[in-house]
C-alpha cells in the first residue's frame, strides 16, 4: 500500500502538534502545510463558489498547496458553523479538479464524543494503534495550550521589544524544536526552557502603555495572513494586544455556561460560532477599561454580522471604542491601514483626555 | 522671518495644498485635479503656493501629508507628520469649529463619517468599496442627463416633488433613473432625487448605526452642491454647515498636526526641479510575491515599502 501522506488545512501555528499527533499517533508521514500566502488566497479562490466565506477559500487553496507538497490524504475538521459542511463541497471540488487524493472529513463523526472521534481516526488509516493515540494524545493537547500560552505572552510584549524581531526569532526556534517532542517531560522542559528565553527579550514598556483586546470569528482571528497581520501592526504601534480566542480555549477551556450568564443582559440567545466568546470577550475587555476592541471576521460571515448590533450597545454603554473590520479576498491595503492608523489615533486621543 | 507649515493632501483625484503661519492663519491654499499623478500634481501644487507666498517673508519648516498617496508625498517632502485622512480631517474641522460633533465627508469616490465628543474623535466609518454615494455617481448621472455638474445642485433646488431613486447601488440607480426620466419625471425632480439618494446611501451604509448630532459639518467634494445640503437638513432634520474652505479641511489638520509636532526640517520649493520617480518590484523570495515600492530621488531610493515581512526589505542609501 501507498505510504499515508496526511496534512491538515493550515492555521496559526498549530502544525507542530498535528504533526506529532499524525507521525507519533498514526505512524503516517505529515506533511507540514505551506504557509498561507497570496498564492494560497488565489487558487482558493479560483475554484471556490465567489460568495462562501474566505476561511472556505483558505481551506481549499491550502489543500491544493499541500496536495502539491506530496499529501495524498487531507483531512477537514468539523466546524461549528459553515464549515461543517464544507468538506464535502471541497472534497467535491477537488475530485472534480483531477486530484486523486484520500479526503476525511471529521464532520461527518459529529464531535465531540470519543466513539465518533474514533471513527474518524480509523478513516485516516483502519490500522492505527489505540496505544499510541492514547500515549500521544495528551502531548499533543497540552502543546496546543502551550503555544497559546506562548503567544498570549508574545502578544503582551512584542510591541515593546528592544531589538526588533527577538520575539519572533525565539518563537520560531520554539516552534521547531516542538516538532520533535513525543514525551510530556520533553514538553515541559522545552516549553518551561522557552519561557525563559522568552521573559529574558529586552523590552521597554511604559507606565500606562494601550491596551486592545481582538474578537471575532475564528479562522480569521487565527491565522495572520488572512487578517492583514493584525497584531503585528497593533504591535508595532506599541500596544498591548489581548486575544482569548484560540484553540486550546476553544477545544478545552470553555466556559459557554459562564459567558452565557456573564452576557445575558445584552443576549438571549447563542447566535452560532463564535458569537458567544466574541460578545463575551467585547463586555469583559469593556469592563475593564480597555482603550479599545477590534473586531475581525470574514466577509459575509454570519454569525459575526448578528453579534455587530449587540456588539454596538456594549460600545455605547461603555463608551469603548470598538472597530470592525471584515476581510474578503480583496481587502485593499491602504483602507485597511488608514482605519487602523485612524483607530490609533483616536485611542491615544481618548487617553491623554481622560488624564 | 516668519515660520510656515505647509499641509498637502493628495486624493485619488484632487491634491489639496494649504500653508499656514504661526496663527493658524491660511497664507496661501490650492487645489487641483491629481490626475492619476500624484508626484507631478505635487509638484504643480508647490509651484501654485509658492506663488503665493512672499519667499523673504514666510520659510516653510515643517510638512505635513495625508491623503492616499501620503505615504509617498511624505517621503517626497521630507514630511514631519504622515497622517491618515480621518485624523486629519477631524482635526482641520475642529480648528474652525471646535464644537462640531459629526463630520460628513463624502469625496470623489469615498465618503466617510466621524463622530466627535469633547474634541476627540469617538467613532467613525469609511466607504471605499461602493460609489453609490458618491461624487463619482453623481457626475456620472449628471453627464448622463447632460446637466453641467456644477449646476446640479441649483437645478435641485427648484424641486417641489423630487423623484424616488432607488439608491442601494449604482447599477439599480442608474436603471430606475432612465426608468423615471422616460415615464416623463421632470428633469428638476429627478436631480434632486438624486441628491436624496446621495443621502439616503450615505446615511444606510457609512452612518449605518451612527448617532448624528449636531453641529454637523459637511465637507469634502460633494458638499459644495446646495441640492445634497438640501438633502442632508431635511433628512436629518437639523442644519448642516459647510465653509467655504470645506475642500482644503485635510490639508489644513496635516498642517496644523506638522506644527504641533515641533519637528523642523529644511524645506525648499526647488523639489520641483528635483526628479522623483517610483517603481516596482515584485518580491521573488515566496508566494506572497509582494509588490514592492521603491522611490527615488534623482536616482537614489529614499525610501521603499510593500514588503510584509523583512527578508524583502530593501534598504535606503543615505546621501552621505
Ligand atoms: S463562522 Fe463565519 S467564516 Fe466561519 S464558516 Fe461560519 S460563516 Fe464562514
Ligand atoms: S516581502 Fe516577505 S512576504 Fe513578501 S514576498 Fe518577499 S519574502 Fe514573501
Amino acid at each position: 500500500m501507498k505510504k499515508l501522506k496526511a496534512s491538515f488545512p493550515h492555521l496559526g501555528s498549530y502544525h507542530a502538534p498535528l504533526e506529532v499527533f499524525f507521525t507519533a499517533g498514526f505512524g503516517v508521514d505529515y506533511i507540514v502545510p505551506p504557509p498561507i500566502t497570496k498564492r494560497t488566497l488565489e487558487i482558493g479562490s479560483r475554484y471556490s463558489p465567489d460568495y462562501v466565506c474566505a476561511p472556505f477559500k483558505y481551506h481549499l487553496g491550502n489543500f491544493i498547496e499541500t496536495i502539491e507538497a506530496g499529501a495524498n490524504t487531507l483531512v477537514q475538521s468539523s466546524g461549528v458553523c459553515r464549515l461543517g459542511y464544507y468538506g464535502e463541497l471541497h472534497e467535491q471540488i477537488l475530485q472534480d479538479l483531477g486530484y486523486k487524493v484520500h479526503f476525511v472529513n471529521l464532520a461527518k463523526y459529529k464531535a465531540p464524543k470519543p466513539i465518533n472521534f474514533y471513527n474518524g481516526f480509523k478513516e485516516i488509516k483502519p490500522d492505527m494503534s489505540l496505544t499510541k493515540i492514547a500515549q500521544i494524545f495528551p502531548v499533543v493537547l497540552k502543546m496546543f495550550e502551550h503555544i497559546d500560552e506562548v503567544e498570549d505572552f508574545i502578544r503582551q510584549n512584542v510591541g515593546f521589544e528592544s531589538t526588533i524581531g527577538s520575539f519572533d526569532k525565539v518563537h520560531a526556534d520554539f516552534l521547531s524544536d516542538l516538532r520533535m517532542i513525543r514525551k510530556k517531560k520533553e514538553l515541559n522542559n522545552t516549553y518551561r526552557n522557552y519561557m525563559k528565553r522568552f521573559k529574558e527579550i529586552s523590552v521597554k514598556k511604559p507606565n500606562n502603555p494601550l491596551r486592545v483586546g481582538i474578537i471575532g470569528e475564528y479562522y480569521t482571528i487565527m491565522e495572520p495572513f488572512s487578517n492583514h497581520y493584525i497584531e503585528k501592526e497593533l504591535a508595532q504601534m506599541g500596544i498591548i494586544v489581548d486575544r482569548w480566542l484560540n484553540v486550546s480555549n476553544t477545544l478545552l477551556h470553555y466556559p459557554k455556561k459562564e459567558m452565557k450568564k456573564h452576557i445575558e443582559d445584552y443576549v438571549k440567545y447563542p447566535m452560532g460560532a463564535t458569537s458567544i466568546p466574541t460578545i463575551d470577550r467585547a463586555l469583559d475587555y469593556a469592563k475593564k477599561g480597555y482603550d479599545g476592541i477590534i473586531h475581525v471576521k470574514s466577509f459575509g460571515c454570519t454569525p459575526e454580522i448578528d453579534t455587530i448590533p449587540v456588539l454596538q450597545n456594549i460600545s455605547n454603554d461603555y463608551k469603548i471604542p470598538i472597530l470592525y473590520f471584515s476581510f474578503d479576498t480583496q481587502t485593499s491595503e491602504t483602507g485597511f491601514t488608514t482605519r487602523l492608523e485612524a483607530f490609533y489615533d483616536m485611542i491615544v486621543m481618548r487617553k491623554e483626555a481622560k488624564k | 522671518m516668519s515660520k510656515a507649515y505647509l499641509g498637502i493632501d493628495v486624493g485619488s483625484i484632487s491634491t489639496k495644498g494649504v500653508v499656514l503661519d504661526e496663527n493658524n492663519h491660511i497664507k496661501a491654499s490650492t487645489y487641483l485635479w491629481t490626475e492619476g499623478d500624484p508626484l507631478y500634481a505635487v509638484k504643480r501644487l508647490l509651484s501654485a503656493l509658492k506663488a503665493q507666498l512672499d519667499s523673504s517673508q514666510d520659510k516653510i519648516v515643517a510638512v505635513g501629508t495625508t491623503g492616499s498617496a501620503r505615504k509617498l508625498i511624505g517621503a517626497m517632502t521630507g514630511a514631519a507628520v504622515i497622517k491618515n485622512e480621518i485624523t486629519a480631517h477631524a482635526i482641520g474641522a475642529m480648528s474652525v469649529h471646535p464644537d462640531v460633533r459629526t463630520i460628513i465627508e463624502i469625496g470623489g469616490q469615498d465618503s466617510k463619517i466621524i463622530l466627535i465628543e469633547n474634541g476627540i474623535v469617538i467613532d467613525y466609518a469609511m466607504n471605499t468599496l461602493c460609489a453609490a454615494g458618491t461624487g463619482a455617481f453623481l457626475s456620472s448621472q449628471a453627464q448622463r442627463l447632460h446637466i453641467n455638474i456644477e449646476d446640479f445642485g441649483e437645478i435641485a433646488l427648484h424641486s417641489t416633488k423630487p423623484t424616488p431613486i432607488a439608491a442601494r447601488c449604482t447599477v439599480f440607480a442608474e436603471s430606475d433613473l432612465v426608468h423615471k426620466a422616460q415615464i416623463g419625471h421632470k428633469k428638476e425632480d429627478i436631480v434632486a432625487g438624486l441628491c436624496k439618494a446621495v443621502v439616503t446611501n450615505y446615511l444606510n451604509n457609512v452612518g449605518k448605526g451612527k448617532k448624528i448630532i449636531s453641529p454637523v459639518i459637511f465637507q469634502g467634494g460633494v458638499s459644495k452642491n446646495v441640492g445634497v445640503i438640501k438633502a442632508f437638513e431635511e433628512i436629518l432634520g437639523m442644519p448642516v454647515t459647510v465653509d467655504t474652505n470645506s475642500h482644503l479641511t485635510g490639508a489644513l489638520g496635516v498642517a496644523i498636526l506638522a506644527k504641533k509636532s515641533k519637528v523642523e526640517n529644511d524645506f525648499c520649493f526647488d523639489m520641483t526641479d528635483i526628479e522623483f520617480k517610483t517603481m516596482g518590484y515584485e518580491c521573488k523570495k515566496c508566494s506572497n510575491n509582494c509588490e514592492i515600492i521603491c522611490i527615488y530621488r534623482e536616482n537614489e531610493i529614499i525610501d521603499a515599502w510593500g514588503n510584509k515581512c523583512e527578508n524583502g526589505a530593501i534598504r535606503k542609501s543615505y546621501k552621505n
